[in-house]
């Protein structure tokens, strides 16, 4: 059920928007936008999911088979908040690895306990 | 891979080292407009450049054969299941006018939490895979090439795997995407935490690649009962899309609003549809329209479906539009048919070349009902948007049901979409970045420890495939039966044995439709109808339009049904066309000749067009060859032809006959012939007709010499009069 029947009752609502220009109308109108979507970007900024984790490891060279795989036990060991990249990336840096090498040494379960977080 | 126009697109050769197969370009790409475009008779204001190849309009042939390409780039929706089929359409669609493909997906894969690989089989639409877009790349990039533009190749960013779904997009050259958080949450009931967290990462992804995006906002009006009613809810879900795009990177000229008139009619389509389109482009002025045909009253009759469309075209002109959308007319009946493909694009094609210069002819009143109600709409949507504020915000309204309620808010119908902000497909995935999360590749959203510098964060590795395209790991085919080798064995085999189907929709499909009046009342009629399509051998007949003339006389039934034959190329009998005499030889035998010829409309037939572009030297006629050529005019008996042509000593006589009503076109034509005979004069003459709807068959079964149908030139009728006269009068 969605919200409670309301009659259109515009007319009286209008009262302030009225006397607005168009243009003081269209900036209100982005202005409130605005303010809308602030908290939204913001929990992007600051968080993340599987599927963009496992686009950045499509990004950094690996198949989408085995990016889902490294982000899925990723996920297992609550690591994903470093960033997945960032764990490969790491270990590769860390072992002397270039970074398929470091993904697929993960992916064949090792490692997993030498990871930088 | 390069095509030719008279050779059809080979799949295989499509499929040949797609490993290795790298998008040619990136990025949208607009049509160039050019001011007083000179085409042919006409001086154009809103064209852009002429095609190497396409197939121009039917009423072409009276003006050259001019082939205007409006200024605006026009989309068609591609939904055959399968790619391999796909791509033979997105040629035809691409000969005529379009340049923006939009590939549908598959059914239920906005769920699918990753990417689909291989080319399987798909419903509605195909699964997005690399290869399936890879090959569809290869096959559009030799198009652009053999049609001459740029053709925009687009597809969804859409469902539980956005972000992966935008770098494929960004990797393999996809050039524009659908986008919008809000069509996960309120239609496919995807999480909104992770429909909003996904569609930042997608959006920076995508404007780095410079994809155009359009947004879902016309999902509302395809949905609500009465779509004309949440025209003010259309600009707050355009807006929040909009400004979170412009949040997560994306530059003002690669967002598209997609927008489509919300009323049909009977509806007064233009004074809902009008100020609502006014406002749009006030209110998002700098931004792009994608404008949409609408398809929330689409019923069977294609007829209907296309007035509205041409009406729709007319508001986009009004108002403007960067990119016409269209909608395949039998989409209220069927999958979409390749041929109707071809009819949607020609709506717009044919409306915006109709319609070229008519905003310096016309505009809009800048006062009067149009501003109020444009003023209305405004003011409606923005207390929309403060609802929003004192409810708690976008999440809280949207599990308050507010959104697509068919209210005209403020009024409110308490039957909008409700969505749990903690529950839908995907709840709980969204993870908190912790103080060290990094991210080290390009084109990534929000907090990263390696984008502290100016650096590229992928540099220390030698790149992420965005800046370094060999490191993308390419998988061919994940399953032994369903793709794209399995299904081209028949079509391969069919095509060595030389034998040919009908089809509509996939190849060897056998789908054939027949037009059927049946004078009695709608439901014998309908039994009548589906016993002669199956006496006419289709297999599984179904009524896919009906309409009723009259409720005792009679209705009119499009039926389909499966026709099971294969045509074997090698046993039809294919008329050799005989080359053309030059202007040069046909003049060379005429002028020193004295040839009469005696030409007229017949019956009662006031056409005269046709015969004076035949005749008349200023036309390209055969007057230009040194024939004297005696029109007699319109509605000219045959006894009198044949009067002048005795006094005037022809060698020939012409008619045209436009007219077809019961026949009358065949029985002038047998006239012709017979008075000749009896007059002794039909072994002298050489008799020739010419009409819409005459043939070279016809006219030669009621006893002429030749016929000849649409798109004839005086060149075509000159030819063949010298070889015909070379033969009876040699030397």
């Amino acid at each position: 059920m969605g919200c409670a029947e309301r009659p259109d009752d515009f007319e009286k609502r209008r009262g302030k928007l009225k006397d607005m220009s168009d243009e003081e109308l269209h900036q209100y109108f982005w202005q409130l936008v605005e303010k809308i979507v602030k908290p939204l970007i913001e929990e992007a900024r600051t968080h993340t999911t599987p599927s963009i984790e496992r686009s950045i490891l499509l990004r950094m060279g690996f198949s989408s088979i085995e990016a889902k795989q490294l982000v899925e036990k990723m996920l297992q060991r609550n690591l994903l908040g470093h960033g997945a990249g960032r764990l490969v990336f790491e270990l590769a840096k860390a072992k002397q690895l270039s970074i398929r090498e470091a993904g697929t040494a993960l992916l064949s379960g090792n490692y997993w306990e030498e990871l930088p977080v | 891979m390069k095509l030719s126009p008279d050779k059809k697109l080979d799949v295989r050769e499509v499929l040949k080292d797609l490993d290795s197969y790298r998008p040619r370009r990136k990025g949208w790409a607009w049509r160039k407009k050019i001011e007083n475009n000179r085409i042919g008779p006409f001086v154009y204001k809103d064209t852009s450049e002429s095609l190497i190849h396409s197939v121009p309009l039917p009423a072409a042939t009276y003006f050259d054969n001019i082939d205007p390409q409006s200024d605006v780039v026009i989309t068609t929706e591609i939904a055959s299941g399968r790619f391999e089929d796909d791509l033979r359409r997105m040629r035809m669609a691409a000969w005529h006018g379009a340049d923006h493909i939009m590939v549908i997906r598959t059914i239920g894969q906005s769920h699918i939490d990753g990417l689909i690989e291989g080319t399987p089989e798909g419903v509605g639409g195909i699964p997005i895979s690399r290869k399936q877009i890879r090959a569809t790349r290869k096959a559009l990039d030799a198009i652009e090439d053999e049609i001459g533009r740029p053709i925009n190749f687009h597809s969804y960013v859409s469902g539980v795997a956005g972000p992966e779904i935008a770098v494929l997009f960004a990797e393999e050259g996809v050039n524009g995407a659908h986008q919008d958080p809000q069509y996960n949450v309120l239609y496919r009931n995807i999480n909104m935490h992770r429909s909003f967290v996904d569609a930042a990462e997608a959006k920076k992804i995508m404007a780095d690649a410079a994809i155009l995006q359009l947004d879902g906002a016309h999902n509302a009006n395809a949905t609500a009962k009465q779509a004309w009613k949440v025209t003010p809810e259309l600009f707050v879900q355009h807006a929040i899309n909009t400004a979170y795009s412009n949040a997560a990177g994306m530059p003002n000229d690669l967002i598209a609003l997609s927008t489509v008139p919300p009323t049909a009619p009977p509806a007064p389509k233009m004074h809902y549809d009008l100020p609502y389109a006014v406002a749009l482009r006030e209110l998002f002025a700098g931004y792009k329209f994608r404008a949409q045909q609408n398809t929330r009253y689409m019923e069977s009759d294609t007829m209907e479906t296309t007035i509205t469309h041409v009406l729709d075209t007319l508001i986009s002109r009004m108002t403007s539009a960067d990119i016409q959308s269209t909608i395949t007319p039998d989409e209220g009946r069927n999958i979409p048919w390749h041929y109707n493909n071809v009819a949607g694009v020609n709506t717009a094609r044919q409306t915006l070349m109709g319609l070229d210069g008519l905003m310096e002819q016309v505009e809009l009143k800048q006062d009067g009902p149009l501003r109020e109600d444009v003023r209305v709409l405004k003011e409606r949507a923005v207390l929309f948007l403060e609802e929003i504020l004192n409810e708690g915000g976008y999440y809280t309204t949207v599990e308050n049901g507010q959104f697509v309620d068919q209210g005209y808010f403020p009024e409110r119908k308490g039957d909008g979409i409700v969505r749990d902000p903690q529950g839908g497909d995907c709840a709980d995935t969204v993870i908190s970045r912790k103080v060290d999360y990094g991210a080290p590749v390009c084109s990534h959203f929000g907090n990263n420890s390696y984008a502290q510098n100016n650096n590229k964060p992928c540099e220390a590795y030698g790149g992420c495939t965005l800046c370094d395209p060999s490191k993308i790991q390419y998988i061919d085919e994940l399953d032994e039966q369903d793709n794209v080798e399995k299904r081209l064995e028949q079509p391969i085999a069919d095509r060595v044995a030389g034998l040919i189907r009908p089809e509509v929709e996939k190849h060897g499909d056998s789908i054939a439709c027949v037009t059927l009046f049946v004078p009695e009342s709608p439901k014998v009629a309908e039994a009548a109808a589906l016993e002669m399509a199956k006496r006419m051998n289709l297999r599984n007949p179904e009524v896919i339009s009906r309409r009723v003339m009259h409720p005792a006389e009679g209705s009119v039934f499009e039926i389909k049904g499966i026709l099971d034959v294969a045509v074997n190329v090698e046993i039809l009998q294919i008329p050799a066309m005989e080359a053309l005499l030059s202007d040069e030889a046909i003049e060379a035998w005429v002028r020193p000749r004295d040839i009469h010829i005696v030409a007229a409309t017949v019956g009662e037939d006031e056409h005269s067009v046709g015969l004076h572009e035949i005749l008349d030297i200023k036309h390209g006629g055969i007057e230009k060859y040194g024939f004297h050529c005696h029109n007699l005019g319109t509605s000219v008996a045959i006894e009198r032809l044949l009067d002048v042509a005795e006094e005037t000593n022809a060698r020939a006589i012409l008619i045209s006959t436009i007219v077809t009503h019961a026949d009358v076109h065949k029985q002038h034509m047998l006239h012709l012939h017979e008075s000749a005979k009896q007059r002794g004069m039909r072994e002298r003459l050489v008799l020739v007709a010419g009409g819409a709807q005459v043939t070279e068959q016809l006219a030669r079964q009621c006893g002429l010499d030749a016929g000849f149908g649409h798109g004839t030139t005086g060149r075509d009728v000159g030819s063949f009069l010298v070889r015909i006269l070379r033969e009876k009068w040699p030397g």
